[in-house]
């Protein structure tokens, strides 16, 4: 036993201390912040019947409660302090210079309904963006409206619908969705009110084009499509998949939440997408904050442009000024997808990135994202089932099936024992289709000492899983808590404070 | 910079390393060997984009840029019409600015994420109590996306068709709204005080205190939902709950609104937060994440992401909604804006708008030329009739470094929505009084 451990009750009670909530906290009189007194004189108040009764808010000091975030912060994992080798999420490294840039006065302090002459800044940064994320995607046109990726995709099944209803199609209602796609795709589908149809992949992780053949009638609205897929593969079958899409009368539509595989190195316009989404919080480097703030670009070859959501902006030289910039609808828009124009904070930031690595910079994402990828594939696949052995693209899906079949060791199991390495787990159970996956993405930000120590790690935790499996069952062991009744969480909700 | 040999700072492996980790991959010997599936006549096409720049040219040309902006702060301004110029304490941005909080992932792995989840429990405590709802879930996109989804959650409550909004409600919000709804089954019915409602109806949305500024009669129209087993829906400006009774105790179903106002600052028009609370039997219907106190195998308190089965990764084409990534961060903003102003801050803040927009309402009402439209009760917005039209009053204005009210005269004649907070001292206010008495003379 270790003499340095501290007894067991302070342990208990210096969690409480820790976790105990605001209201637990609050005492009669603390402030946390001073606010002024009126300057105005004193005016009729609003009859008591408009008044509340009580405000039940805490009543901490500032010290208390910055101490009592910071305590919390700690208990997370994070990019800056740990690697997140965490399938199609592109947990990458997020700039620095962008978070200043976009608490810059003059871009964060600006108000969404100042007239246009007053954020001409403002505009130019969204209408270059607009063009940067269309060059690299080979599309026509962008709107920054949608305000996560999921948007975005609502946004391009809503444009979907309504450029086949423009051309009097009323009939085309169905959605062909590849069975490796994200949950947000058929769910963003369903509220643009299409039927879902699920499209197998064939044994090489591809669309099955057979398959892809006979769900094709008259009634094909379009086909969702994740390139690379949510196998970390090339779909090879794409020109054949576009031609047999487009003929057919369907809309192609790129989920882009693998774009950083791609930078660079092909453009999703030239082979054959009419619309594709990009999640500016995975590919351009805006912080996930625990759950975003993100946002989704979302860019359309130029027979969709008239459709986008709005604002897009627009600029016409004039010969007053260069400056002439201003928030427009097009013209038969799907409409507007949030209050204002866009997450203009998370695009600040992707405009940002963008200028920092420039068309030289850009292009050497892909690059080392591949590699880091298919280093780790080269290393693991001797230790772990790989079910589709082919060079992989960012990101690499192994399968735990062949630690179930010994004893019963699943993927939760070895991603919760990465964790007491330091390591954020995969992405687990998903695609759906591989039976105990765990989808790796590297990332290009990560270096080869902590690919190394990643991949030792995992041959480790192999080992343990045959020789020890009960301390991969128990894992994590080191964090504030240890694995949680998510069933109790559900039977029983307790969603909010409440007075004991 | 010398961009011929460009090295991304992003970007740690040398030439050397990548040559050394390509020997140890299968069948490659370059880095385009990687690339073999994709199609050969479309690689590798050239990228239209600027050239690199160093940090220091960076920070220089985005600062030129944001220069070309008029920023409220050096201009004194009075828009509000959705997003709200307040003050925020140093601490929010000192904590949302912590890596910890701001690189971390969505809290799918509880152990690794207590951080972020308890913060999130805490808002969704604090919005229950603010609202004085049962329950309330992590927040939304923003408070339009909000209400659009509260819509959706009454029509696949009530089984109903229909959605009567009232026409006071924020115009912007009504095109989300009118986006959301366009594939659906469900019309909107705008309607104002004395509409009646047809049976159909899912649900009645108002905005607290309405677009234009007024109190809204909650207690009516609570009672007209109730007689037509629609639900009440209720957008709320969260700041004006620092006084106003919320609409919990008149009985609302489903509580919105803009949660921006609460220690997020302008930004623009985003990210913001949505909230969204309703009654705890709707549990099972709301969209958004939703955060759950539980046990852990110890026995020790903690908390999880809860009824994930309503959500798009698990139910696919069947989920309540199909929001994936949300507003983690701006949520975590709001918490600690609401911890530290507390229980008599918030009031005072309240307070403060309140009283400062009835002090310039009733001086902008003695100018000559300018009316107060507003004849009921308002909290801190109203319009005012300009003797010209607002547009050319806003320029004028500018020119005195004050950035003027919405100009809304589609809809009222000559017509400016005009708003004040705790951050329009009364200097500023008499200044934009002096120059709207100008404007009027000139």
């Amino acid at each position: 036993m270790n003499m340095n451990k501290i007894p067991n009750e302070y342990h208990i009670k210096k969690q409480n201390l820790i976790r105990k909530l605001l209201m637990d906290r609050s005492q009669p009189g603390k402030i946390g912040a001073h606010t002024p007194e009126s300057d105005v004189p004193k005016q009729q108040q609003l009859p008591s019947q408009y008044l509340r009764d009580e405000l039940p808010l805490p009543e901490v000091s500032e010290n208390e409660i910055v101490r009592y975030f910071s305590q919390l912060s700690q208990f997370n994992f994070s990019i800056d302090h740990n690697f997140y080798p965490l399938g199609s999420c592109a947990m990458k490294y997020n700039p620095k210079i962008n978070d200043e840039i976009a608490s810059l006065p003059g871009l964060s302090e600006i108000h969404p309904l100042q007239p246009e002459e007053s954020v001409q800044g403002a505009l130019k940064i969204i209408f270059e963006l607009q063009g940067f994320l269309a060059e690299i995607t080979g599309l026509h046109s962008t709107s920054l409206a949608p305000m996560a990726g999921a948007e975005a995709e609502l946004a391009g099944m809503l444009i979907t619908r309504s450029f086949h209803q423009n051309n009097g199609d009323n009939h085309k209602t169905k959605i062909l969705i590849t069975d490796s796609a994200h949950g947000t795709n058929p769910a963003s589908a369903v509220m643009a009110g299409f039927d879902v149809i699920s499209i197998p992949s064939d044994q090489n992780g591809n669309t099955d084009l057979e398959a892809l053949r006979s769900a094709i009638n008259d009634d094909l609205a379009g086909l969702m499509i994740t390139q690379p897929s949510t196998l970390g593969l090339f779909d090879t079958n794409i020109i054949e998949i576009c031609k047999t899409v487009k003929d057919a009368g369907g809309v192609l539509y790129g989920d882009g939440a693998n774009l950083n595989a791609l930078l660079g190195r092909i453009k999703p316009g030239d082979l054959g997408f009419d619309i594709f989404h990009s999640n500016l919080h995975k590919t351009f480097t805006q912080p996930h904050g625990g759950g975003g703030p993100g946002a989704g670009a979302i860019m359309v070859s130029e027979k969709f442009s008239q459709y986008l959501p709005s604002p897009i902006v627009r600029h016409s030289a004039n010969i007053q000024s260069e400056n002439n910039y201003s928030l427009t609808s097009p013209e038969n828009s799907i409409g507007k997808m949030g209050g204002f124009h866009g997450n203009f904070g998370a695009l600040v930031r992707a405009y940002s990135y963008i200028k920092t690595l420039g068309k030289q910079g850009i292009n050497q994402i892909s690059l080392d994202a591949v590699i880091n990828a298919n280093y780790i594939k080269s290393h693991l696949q001797e230790y772990y089932d790989l079910p589709i052995k082919r060079t992989c693209m960012h990101e690499v899906v192994f399968s735990a099936s062949n630690f179930k079949k010994l004893n019963g060791i699943k993927a939760i199991d070895i991603a919760k024992r990465l964790i007491d390495y330091g390591i954020h787990p995969p992405t687990m159970y998903f695609p759906l289709i591989i039976d105990e996956a765990l989808m790796i993405e590297p990332t290009e930000t990560e270096s080869k000492e902590t690919l190394d120590y990643f991949i030792s790690t995992m041959i480790q935790i192999a080992g343990e899983a045959k020789a020890n499996p009960d301390i991969l069952r128990n894992a994590p062991h080191n964090t504030p808590n240890s694995r949680l009744d998510e069933a109790l969480a559900a039977r029983k909700p307790n969603l909010r404070w409440k007075k004991k | 910079m010398d961009t011929k040999k460009f090295i991304s700072r992003y970007t740690p492996n040398t030439s050397i390393q990548k040559n050394e980790m390509l020997k140890k991959i299968p069948g490659v010997t370059t880095v385009e060997d990687l690339f073999a599936d994709l199609p050969s006549n479309l690689i590798n096409p050239q990228l239209n984009l600027p050239n690199a720049l160093s940090e220091l040219e960076l920070k220089n040309e985005i600062l030129a840029t944001s220069n070309l902006n008029d920023t409220p702060g050096e201009f004194s301004s009075f828009l509000g019409a959705g997003s709200y110029r307040q003050f925020i304490p140093s601490i929010v941005r000192q904590i949302t600015s912590r890596s910890e909080f701001m690189t971390s992932y969505t809290p799918y792995q509880p152990e690794i994420s207590q951080g972020t989840l308890q913060a999130h429990y805490e808002f969704q405590s604090m919005i229950c109590q603010l609202t004085n709802m049962e329950i309330a879930n992590s927040g939304m996109y923003d408070g339009a996306s909000s209400m659009a989804e509260a819509a959706l959650m009454s029509a696949r409550i009530t089984k109903k068709k229909r959605i009567a909004v009232l026409k006071t409600v924020s115009p912007s919000c009504i095109d989300v709204l009118k986006t959301f709804l366009e594939a659906t089954e469900i019309e909107i019915d705008l309607i104002n005080n004395s509409t009646s409602l047809n049976p159909d109806t899912a649900c009645i949305i108002l905005q607290q205190p309405s677009f234009l500024g007024n109190l809204e009669d909650l207690e009516r129209f609570s009672n007209l939902a109730k007689k037509n087993d629609s639900l009440l829906v209720v957008s709320v400006d969260p700041i004006s709950l620092g006084i106003i009774k919320p609409p919990g105790d008149y009985g609302a179903d489903i509580v919105v609104g803009e949660g921006q106002s609460l220690g997020i600052s302008t930004t623009f028009g985003g990210p913001y937060v949505g909230i969204f609370a309703c009654k705890e039997k709707f549990i099972r219907q709301m969209p958004g994440r939703i955060v759950g106190q539980t046990l852990d195998t110890e026995g020790k308190t903690g908390y999880v992401l809860t009824m994930q089965t309503r959500e798009q990764h698990i139910r696919r084409e069947k989920a309540t909604s199909n929001i994936c990534t949300s507003v983690g961060l701006i949520a975590l903003g709001t918490t600690v804006y609401l911890a530290a102003l507390g229980k008599s801050g918030l009031k005072q803040i309240a307070n403060l708008c309140y009283e400062k927009a009835h002090y310039a309402a009733n001086m902008i009402d003695s100018i000559p030329g300018y009316t107060v439209v507003n004849n009921g009760l308002f909290f801190r917005e109203f319009v005012i009739k300009c003797p010209i039209p607002p547009k050319e009053v806003n320029l004028l204005l500018i020119k005195n470094k004050i950035i003027g009210g919405l100009d809304i005269s589609s809809d009222v004649e000559n017509g400016m929505l005009i708003c004040f907070t705790e951050m329009n001292s009364k200097k500023e206010i008499d200044n934009l009084i002096d120059s709207l008495k100008n404007i009027q003379a000139t």
